[in-house]
């Protein structure tokens, strides 16, 4: 079985994002990490590539630097490793497209990404993927499994969870788990530098990047909030209470 | 611009959250066409000012959730402009439209005006960026973020039977024992974080959460390290909230904490270090410890509803 699982590499969150010239300086980023979604869906890859003893393909989309994350993903267990280079991508429909083509060209069975990336905090990735492949999607999940030649998986439903079983080409889009992420060994992160990157670009897979309809004016800090009322003691609560009642009228 | 509208729906009625959907379209103008998928909702969305007309969508496609079986059921009767909310059903739902008819999506919108220019948080909070659209897109606006449309209308119903391939069944139903109210659909969240001291404490938060009708929240870090359930978490890799009033207990505002709740429209931060960063995005700030302010907290609420 061919396990592609998508990866995307993303400011850590424990960075701080600084503006420059109305945009965000991705320069001054102190690290970029693989967005922390998407580490719940390599495990879940790795963990169904041990039960089917399938291959793992790990892609991702994105500049030279993103190539970290697939050498990330090949130190726990990645098999082949696809970098698309993001040329040309002004909106989600271009990284859609690129990313199916690339999960059709390595003739993969299922598909697995983090249910929205930590930079655009979209979410539309794993679905718009699924709509190009023609494909099932189901998103928030937590786990899937494989027997007898179909996909489970545990979602969110309104009275809990529920386990549904989808039908044919699937794309599995993940919340956070419980499941323990692994972390790479010595041997792992030695051969993982070895294992060779295939890049791939847009004119490669014939897709076709038309313009966008879609144009950014500018990046900005968040709105600056004037500073609040602080008060020295639990004495205070009353107090404070009452503003939330007669300022704030929200209780 | 007319926009169509894709109603949110919660269980067998309209979920506030429409009423957002349709009022900013027509902040912007818009006679405006909303579909009610499996026809839930569509006499009471008929009665909301700014509609031209409803479709209420019909067929056994949407009897479970399928986003690629409902996607495909309503896209032929979507405009040009199509608005949904940005709950998970939603964004599902706009991406498979988006991607089907090969126009962009645009997730998560807090502000839209003429042109049609939209802005969106991005870094989950840490920045805003502002785009123009021009031509055909799917937009999802986050709840909470827009004003609710009156209903004062009778417009017509359009009852339209659709069908579609489902490919997703569903083979068990696992039900929470959890009565307690989910942070994103909370007015009010009362979160605790590690400053609580243990995870038995948080029960303190429950009681204050009961008496006011609050949903209890909590940081990344007692989700990680006390095993407290992760759709409690509010944050970068958790829920992002945006209730009426957010109560902070013990929680030190970690730049990932702050980016899943600074947009609360009020917040109040109990912390026995005055400089902990969750006083800069308070309204209300108060230097104690949860062992002191909880209780006095909990009385004074107490008397408000008496």
């Amino acid at each position: 079985m061919n396990i592609a699982v998508l990866l995307k590499q993303v400011p850590d969150t424990t960075a701080k994002i600084t503006i420059s010239e109305g945009k965000v300086d991705e320069n001054s980023v102190s690290k970029w990490s693989m967005s922390p979604y998407d580490e719940y869906a390599l495990e879940s890859g790795l963990q169904l590539k041990e039960a089917t003893g399938g291959n793992l393909i790990a892609i991702t989309c994105g500049p030279e630097r993103a190539k970290k994350v697939l050498t990330d993903a090949a130190a726990v267990g990645a098999d082949t490793l696809v970098h698309i280079s993001d040329d040309g991508v002004c909106d989600s429909t271009h990284v859609q497209k690129l990313l199916a083509a690339a999960v059709k060209k390595f003739d993969s069975h299922v598909v697995l990404c983090g249910k929205q990336a930590a930079d655009t905090n979209g979410g539309s990735t794993g679905p718009g993927v699924a709509e190009l492949l023609d494909a099932a999607c189901v998103t928030l999940v937590s786990e899937v499994n494989f027997s007898e030649g179909n996909f489970t998986t545990i979602r969110p439903s309104n009275s809990g969870t529920e386990k549904v079983i989808v039908d044919g080409l699937s794309v599995f889009a993940f919340d956070k788990g419980s499941s323990e992420l692994r972390r790479p060994n010595v041997r792992g992160i030695m051969m993982a530098k070895k294992k060779p990157v295939e890049s791939i670009t847009s004119d490669d897979m014939g897709v076709n990047l038309e313009p966008s309809n879609v144009k950014m004016n500018s990046q900005n800090p968040p709105p600056e909030k004037p500073a609040g009322q602080k008060f020295e003691g639990a004495e205070y609560v009353n107090e404070v209470v009452s503003k939330l009642r007669n300022e704030a009228n929200v209780i | 611009m007319d926009f169509t509208i894709i109603a949110e729906t919660n269980g067998d009625s309209l979920h506030p959250t429409t009423y957002q959907l349709i009022g900013a379209a027509s902040s912007l103008g818009s006679n405006s066409t909303v579909i009610c998928p499996n026809g839930v909702g569509s006499s009471e969305a008929a009665k909301i000012n700014g509609v031209e007309k409803v479709i209420s969508a019909t067929g056994d496609c949407f009897n479970v959730f399928d986003g690629g079986a409902w996607a495909s059921a309503l896209s032929s009767i979507c405009g040009e402009m199509i608005l949904i909310s940005a709950s998970p059903n939603g964004r599902e739902i706009g991406s498979r439209i988006a991607a089907k008819k090969g126009i962009p999506i645009i997730q998560d919108v807090v502000s839209m005006t003429e042109g049609i220019t939209v802005s969106r948080p991005i870094y989950s909070g840490k920045a805003m960026e502002s785009l123009t659209i021009s031509g055909s897109a799917v937009v999802t606006l986050r709840p909470n973020a827009f004003e609710t449309a009156l209903a004062e209308n009778d417009a017509p119903i359009n009852v339209v039977n659709q069908s579609a391939d489902v490919r997703i069944a569903i083979q068990e139903a696992i039900n929470k024992a959890s009565e307690r109210l989910d942070v994103t659909e909370a007015n009010i969240i009362i979160s605790g974080g590690r400053g609580m001291g243990t995870i038995e404490n948080f029960s303190h938060l429950e009681e204050i959460a009961d008496t006011i009708g609050a949903a209890v929240g909590a940081s990344r870090a007692v989700v990680d390290e006390w095993g407290m359930p992760h759709r409690m978490q509010v944050g970068q890799t958790g829920k992002t909230v945006t209730p009426s009033l957010y109560i902070a207990v013990g929680i030190s505002g970690a730049i990932q904490h702050l980016a899943g709740m600074r947009s609360s429209k009020y917040i109040l931060a109990i912390n026995k270090d005055p400089d902990a960063p969750i006083f800069g995005v308070a309204d209300y700030g108060i230097v104690a410890t949860w062992e002191d302010a909880i209780p006095a907290l909990k009385s004074a609420l107490s008397d408000l509803q008496s």
